[in-house]
Parts: structure tokens; sequence; C-alpha cells
């Protein structure tokens, strides 16, 4: 019975061996990365698993000696012999020797990877539920960064393309050869922004701002996620750079600018509902289903329900004031700096008007983009 | 042969018996029944973690969300935890040390019966109230066994009160074990038994429950300042009202770390009765195996931040914590050694017990050598929060923790029980179980390493061969596990009679009771053996 068992197991999984190298390759290893930090870190980590390869071999080596030659099947017969100070000694010394070997390379990296001075260049990076907020302090540029994978792949009912939950609608643009300082804090929960190509893993905390810094040596996308359990969505909001050369990355930053402002001149145009239910619906999956879901249903107990609930098929000033201000002490987030005053006009519209909900009304952007004006505090009334 | 005379006595008398019915294990105060009670008591939750663990593997099988929520995945991963560190694998070194102590040092009971008890019967109350929540609006407990806050506090389900009532409840019960425990072993010694005469796995135990009295009270600090925050409008995590989410994490780790030690520390103690045993040899370096578990135990409470390295503590910090993790390889070290000398020369056969041993001490090595690369804090940056330190923790939990504890059921299951074990069946479960866990948690190294972070329901496609594999793994890991259930009961019920001392070489008062052993041993004081004066 033990052998069927084994060959049963030993096929099935030599089966699904087979089935799973067709998909993607065996990474086994640390990427060495892309700044002069992250192959320090890389020798680093080499050097350390080395030493212990070599440790384990002198020490499993005699274990296994032993319990080849000095089995009593092969006649051995035990000695009494239980102390030696003198091995005692030398078996503390020497790890202790080792140690110190160890700690002076990490000790030189580690100081090299707190120097964040004389950077060109500050990017503060805020962890949102589920979203980062990349902000070019000085260039008076900032915006979201959401994943971009459509929900039918992690749903199985679409086959999923090669960058796979880590994609985002957004890349976080940086020049190459530039000494880039990040600010990481956060909104709501704790993240961790980390970037293995960049061997930069930081958490960001609310009510703290950390520091961390890198100099990309080579143009490229390089991808990485949150590492911090931040809730339901934690496994949802990666990271994407994409270094660009200084030239490059100058152009790019006044295109991005002048996007923004052709964003906020689109509010003052009149829009239809039907235009701001096909935008809100569109918002509203980005922004709003990973909790309240699709649907509308929310979860019981933890995220409410918007179908029929007494805000969305109510007084529109309170509407309009939970999604521009949020709800504090509980998950439900401030948008006002999130979406631009068309993209809040056509959520709140759509949420209004979806799943049953039939006021038939619409918010015009203009109205948004009123309680937008700089003094905060007047979306109140 | 005067430690037969008494026991024989003891028996005589019928009153002395155990009750007859429920009651023999609700108002029991004997630290042989209490043991069995914490020891199927931790199986039961063993095997309700382990299903846990297996939802969580079953989802993480291909990329894609198949069976489970997001939600209820992270509600998963955090009762997993809790459950197996607070339900299975400490409650499981509690009924070992009831079971053994008082024999080891020829007691006749526990210093404190009656405390006794109450200790055991406040857990089936705690866990219920936790694992209660997986029913409750909002459901269970989702940011994770280290419950970060504000995730945990601003940001949790309702059900959070629950968890933080249970976790109180479960420290108590811990305090109170542990003072059992000092109080026994320091008082209730056999006349001769001097402290460097102490079985190792007693000096073990006596070193944890000291570090239990040291760090439940912090976590219940901790648990009670959430339970502020959330109820009584403090801010002690909570930066918008001055509060500090930092601080959690240093309160959590200071009881964190050494919770880590207390359920390794037994272990060691576990194995260093069972090779001598095998080897019929005694212990090599006795002296250093206790003043090594001493350091490891003082160690711990100065290495607490290792776990926060990209917290952003500064450079000084990094520093200080770094080298102070390092230094522990050497303690460690030491024992390690000291059990390979034991084995040299020695005249060994591998019986299941041994076996499990022996996979222990090449395991818990392995687990020790990714302790010390994650200890390296710029590398750690790279390994933090990611699968490499699931792999790390896994491996010296699981073939660590776990094994000793196998190791410990199956050298002592013929005292307990009168029969010896079906050899064939422990090997049995022994290999399937080798195999399992290296198949599940090896290839954790390589995805932690690729970029994987730890818990996430799905992830991206570059890591989907090797999640495959530890799904795999995974499941012939915890099927194994039926076959130890199915040992156990046949061990119960039947099976070829145990000698006094059921092993040939093994030394010690347990062995010089009849097996199985009566319901009272030692009511006077035996004799110390030959061998241990």
């Amino acid at each position: 019975m033990v052998r069927i068992t084994t060959i049963t197991i030993g096929s099935g999984l030599g089966l699904a061996l087979f089935a799973a190298s067709a998909q993607a390759e065996w990474t086994v290893n640390l990427t060495p990365g892309v700044t002069d930090v992250s192959r320090s870190v890389f020798d680093l980590h080499m050097t350390i698993f080395w030493i212990c390869v070599a440790i384990a071999l002198v020490v499993f080596g005699v274990m296994f000696w032993s319990i080849f030659h000095h089995r009593k099947s092969r006649g051995a017969e035990a000695h009494n012999f239980h102390e030696n100070t003198v091995v005692e000694v030398i078996w503390t010394i020497i790890p202790l020797l080792i140690l110190v070997g160890m700690a002076v390379p990490a000790t030189a990296t580690l100081v090299k990877m707190y120097d964040s001075s004389e950077a060109e260049l500050d990017v503060q990076i805020t962890g949102f539920q589920w979203k980062w907020r990349y902000d070019y302090l000085d260039h008076n540029l900032d915006f979201f960064s959401n994943l971009s994978t459509p929900r039918e792949q992690i749903s199985n009912e679409a086959d999923k393309q090669e960058h796979y939950l880590l994609e985002v609608d957004r890349h976080l643009v940086l020049p190459v050869d530039t000494k880039i300082r990040f600010l990481l804090t956060s909104n709501d929960v704790i993240h961790s922004w980390w970037v293995p190509a960049l061997a930069v893993k930081k958490d960001a905390i609310p009510g703290f701002i950390n520091e961390a810094w890198t100099v990309i040596d080579e143009p490229g996308i390089y991808r990485g996620q949150c590492a911090e359990l931040c809730g339901q969505d934690h496994g949802f909001m990666p990271i994407v750079i994409e270094a660009v050369s200084r030239d490059d990355f100058q152009q790019w930053l006044a295109d991005a600018r002048a996007d923004k402002q052709r964003v906020t001149a689109a509010a003052e145009r009149t829009w239809t509902l039907d235009e701001l239910m096909q935008q809100g619906e569109q918002v509203y999956l980005r922004a709003c289903a990973a909790c309240h879901l699709p649907t509308g249903e929310g979860v019981p107990g933890a995220f409410p329900a918007l179908k029929g609930s007494a805000i969305a098929t109510g007084e529109v000033a309170a509407h309009i004031d939970i999604v521009l201000n949020g709800k504090s002490g509980t998950a439900m987030q401030a948008f006002r700096d999130q979406l631009s005053a068309s993209e809040l006009a056509a959520v709140i519209t759509y949420e209004r008007n979806a799943w049953g909900n039939s006021l038939g009304e619409a918010v015009s952007p203009a109205q948004i983009s009123r309680l937008l004006e700089p003094t905060t505090g007047e979306a109140e009334q | 042969m005067n430690t037969l005379d008494t026991t024989l006595h003891a028996g005589e008398h019928g009153h002395h018996g155990p009750a007859k019915g429920i009651g023999r294990w609700l108002f029991t105060t004997n630290h042989k029944d209490i043991g069995t009670l914490y020891l199927w008591f931790s199986l039961l939750m063993f095997f309700t973690g382990g299903c846990m663990a297996l939802m969580i593997r079953a989802e993480l099988f291909q990329p894609g969300l198949q069976l489970v929520e997001p939600g209820f995945f992270n509600q998963m991963t955090t009762m997993h935890g809790l459950i197996m560190v607070f339900g299975a694998v400490m409650p499981a070194f509690v009924g070992l040390a009831n079971w053994m102590v008082p024999m080891m040092i020829g007691a006749p009971d526990m210093a404190l019966p009656r405390m006794n008890n109450w200790s055991f019967w406040i857990l089936p109350f705690a866990f219920a109230m936790m694992i209660s929540t997986l029913f409750m609006d909002g459901g269970a407990p989702n940011f994770g066994w280290t419950f970060y806050a504000p995730l945990s506090t601003t940001y949790a389900p309702p059900s959070v009160t629950y968890f933080i009532f249970a976790i109180h409840m479960m420290g108590i019960s811990s305090i109170m074990g542990a003072i059992n425990i000092i109080a026994t072993i320091l008082n209730l010694r056999v006349p001769g038994m001097t402290m460097m005469k102490l079985p190792l796995f007693c000096w073990t135990w006596l070193i944890t429950a000291f570090l239990l009295i040291a760090v439940m009270p912090v976590l219940a600090g901790v648990v009670t300042m959430m339970l502020m925050d959330i109820h009584f409008g403090t801010s002690f995590f909570n930066a918008a009202g001055g509060g500090d989410p930092v601080l959690f994490q240093h309160v959590f780790w200071f009881f964190g770390h050494p919770e880590v030690y207390i359920m390794i520390l037994p272990a060691f103690g576990i194995i260093s009765q069972i090779i001598p045993t095998f080897a019929r040899k005694r212990l090599f370096g006795y002296a250093s195996m206790v003043y090594a578990t001493a350091s490891i135990a003082i160690l711990s409470f100065l290495v607490w931040a290792h776990h926060m390295f990209t917290v952003g503590i500064p450079l000084a910090g990094e520093l200080f914590f770094m080298f102070a993790t390092m230094l522990i390889a050497v303690p460690t070290g030491v024992k390690v050694f000291n059990w390979v000398a034991t084995m040299f020369r020695g005249s060994m056969t591998f019986e299941t017990p041994m076996l499990f041993a022996l996979a222990f001490v090449v395991l818990f090595t392995i687990g020790g050598f990714s302790g010390l690369m994650l200890a390296i804090a710029p590398v750690d940056f790279q390994y933090h929060d990611t699968y490499f330190v699931v792999a790390h923790f896994h491996y010296v939990l699981v073939p660590g923790a776990v094994f000793a504890i196998m190791a410990g059921a199956y050298y002592w299951l013929p005292k307990w029980t009168g029969h010896m074990l079906d050899e064939r069946m422990g090997k049995l479960h022994f290999w399937l179980s080798f195999i399992g866990v290296n198949i599940t948690f090896f290839p954790m190294h390589f995805i932690g390493l690729a970029g994987m972070p730890r818990r996430i329901p799905d992830y991206a496609l570059q890591f989907a061969d090797f999640n495959m594999v530890a799904s795999i793994g995974a499941f012939i890991f915890g099927l194994s596990q039926l076959v130890f259930l199915w040992n156990v009961i046949a061990c119960v019920r039947g099976g070829e009679k145990a000698a006094a001392r059921s092993w040939e070489g093994a030394e010690g008062l347990e062995w010089e009771v009849p097996s199985p052993a009566p319901y009272h041993t030692f009511a006077t004081p035996p004799k110390l053996p030959e061998s241990q004066r």
C-alpha cells in the first residue's frame, strides 16, 4: 500500500511540475538589481550564503559520518566522553570570528544605504489602501498609480498577461544617473514600498516620513509590490518604475503637467448623463469596487452597501461630502485629492443611478470643481 | 528498587485512582491527566490550524483567485498563525512538561495542582471565543498574527474585541502554567538532584517559564492599549491623535521575539533527552548546554527590532540590533555542535523518535542559517516580508518545534500508554512528514528571493511554479499527520507491552517507574539512580 501511495504521489508531482514549467522560468535567487547599492546587497547576500553552505557542509558532514559509522548495527560501541572545555571554547570563538567577518561589510553597506544627502530629485510616496500616490516635490506634479490588471484576469475569466498583477495605470517615471530621494508616508495603515531591482524597501507609516534613496544606472521598467499587510487588497497594489534618460524625463514632466491642465479644463464643459455614467463606472471599478463591490452590495459588517443606501439615494450634498471628505475612523477615504472634478462628478452620478438606485439626476463636474477650490472645509455646506 | 516499591504502594489505594466519567477530566488535579488534556487539545488545534494552512495553500496553488476572497484569505493567514502559535505549539510543550517534569525530578505532582487545572481549562474557552469570530459580521481578525496597528485598531473588523479578550485569557493560562513549572522545578526536586543534575528538558522549560512570565504581560499590555484605542478614545497607536503606530511594533516584538524562543527552547530540551538515549552515550557538554540556553534567553530581550529593520529606525539602532541578533548564532551553534558531538562515537539506532530528532537538528539548523542571513540588516531590506521569511520561520517552527514535539510524543508514548509504537507506522509518518515539509517550505526560499511578498492571496506569474510545488508538499505534509493521529490512537489502544525502561539507552527517573506510569508516582521521594548521582 505504501508503495502505491508513493508512486501515485510521485507521478502526480511529476505531471504538475511538467505542466507548470511550460508557464515560466524557475527563478531561485535575488536580483542583482540596477544600482550600486543593490549590487552590494546582492554580493553580501551571496557571501553570507556561501559561508552558511561551508559551515553546513562541515557540521552535517560530521553528523552524517557519525550516523553512518557509529551505528549499533555496524557494531559500534559507545565511547564514554561527554565534556571537553577546549573544544567548547574553540567552537564558541570560531563562529564569533566568522560573525565579525560578516559584520564588517554589512555595516559598510548599511552606512551607504542610510546616506540620503545631496539628492537632486525628491519624490514623496504616499501609501493608500490600495494604491500609491507619487508627488514630484518642486515640480508641481502628483498622481495616483493603480493596479491596471483587469478583474477578469484575476477571476480567471480571461487569460493572464505577462505582467499580471505587476502593471499599473501610471508609471513612476524617474531619470537615470540622478540621486533620487524618496519620502515615504501613508494616508491610512502601514504599507511598505519595495522595488527589488533598487534594493529599496521602506515602510510607509501614517504620521511618519521615512527616507530612502537610489541612483538608477540603466533605463528600463522595474516592478515591485507593497510588502506590508495593509488589508484586503494588499496583494493588488504594485509599483512600476519607468527609468528614462535625463532629457526624456524633462520632456515627460512637461507633458504630464500639460495633461493635468487639460483634465482640469474638462470639468468646465457640460457633460451628459450618459457620459457621466460611462466614466463613472470606470472610476467606480477602479477606486470603489474593492470595498463596496462591483455590485454595490458591500460586505456586511465591514463595508456598507451603496445599493439602496440612505446616502446614495438621499440628499446629494451629503453624498458629495462623504466622497470628497471621507468618514474619519473608517476605511472610507477622502477622494477630493485623489480624483479629478469630472471623475468625482461621474462616480457620484454613477452611484446614484446604478444597481437600481435611480435618482435620474446628474452631478456636474463644474459643481464639484467649485467645491474643490482652495479653501478647504467649504464642502461641508 | 526503592522507587518501584513506593509507586506500587500508592497504587494499592483505590481512592487514589482516577475519578469516573467526565468529572475526571473537568476536576482533575493530576499532572498526568492535565498533561493528557493539554496534548489532545494541542493536537486538535494543530489539525484546525492545519486545515487553514491547506486552505491558504489551495488558493495559492495557481495564480488568480479560485477558492476564497482576499478578505477571507487574510482571516485564514491570521487565524492559522494565532492557532498554531498559541493553540498548538505552546500547549503541546506545557502538556509535555506536565507529564514529564514531575516524573523526571521525582516529584509526586506539580507544585500547584489546582491552578494547573485552571490554566488548562481556560484554553478551550479562549479558543472557542477566538474561532467564533469567523462567524461574526465583518469576519474574523484579518490583520495577520502580528496584528500591526492601525490595521488592527482603526481599520479592524468589530470582532477584534473578542480577539483581544481571547489573547488575555491565553496569556493568563500561560503565566499560570509557567509559575507552576518554576515552583515545581525549584521546590520538588528529589534530594540529591542539584540544579546542575537537572534533566535538560527541565532546564530548558525552567528558562522558558521565566521568559513567559516576563513577556506575556507585555502582550497583555499591547492588546489592552488596542482595546483602549478602539473603545475608549485613546490614541496610543493613532497618528492622527498624536499616537505612534511604530510604538505598537516595539511593544509587540518585545513580546514577540522572546515568544519565538518560548517555542524553541523546550524543543532543544526534548532533543537533548532523545539524542543521548539513541546514541547510548551521555549528552556532550551538559553545562555548556545550560549556559547556551540561558544566553539565548537573555539575548532574546535585546534583538526585537530586527523584525522592524524597514520601519526607519536610526542607523545606530539598526547596527545595534543587527550585531545583537548575529550574536545569537553563537550559543545556538554551541547547541548544535554538542548534539553532533553526542552522536560522534556513540552507538546509534534509528527508532522513530531518533529520526525526528535527527531531522530536527538538520532542518532547524537550515532555519538557523536563513535566520543569520535575515539578521544582516542591509540584506534584510530585500528579504523582509517576503516568502524567504515565511520559509525561515516555518523551518524553525515546523521541522523545528513541531518535529521536536512529535519526537517527544513518540519517545514518551510507551511511558504514557504502556505500549510500544508500531515502528513501521512511525517510520512511515516520519518519512512522509520529512519529505512533505521540505517540498512545502524549501521552494519558499526561492519565491521569496525572486520577490514574492508574504500574505498575498494572488501572485505574479513568475512565482507560479514553486507555489504549485509548495502546495503539493503542504497536502502531503498535512495528510501524513493523519498517520500520526492513527499511531497515537493505536498506541493508546494496544501494542507490544512496554518495559519500564522502554528504550535501551534511556536514562532518568521517568524510566524507573513502570509503563504505563501509575496514576500516582513518587508519593515518597525515590533515590536518584546510579547514573545520575
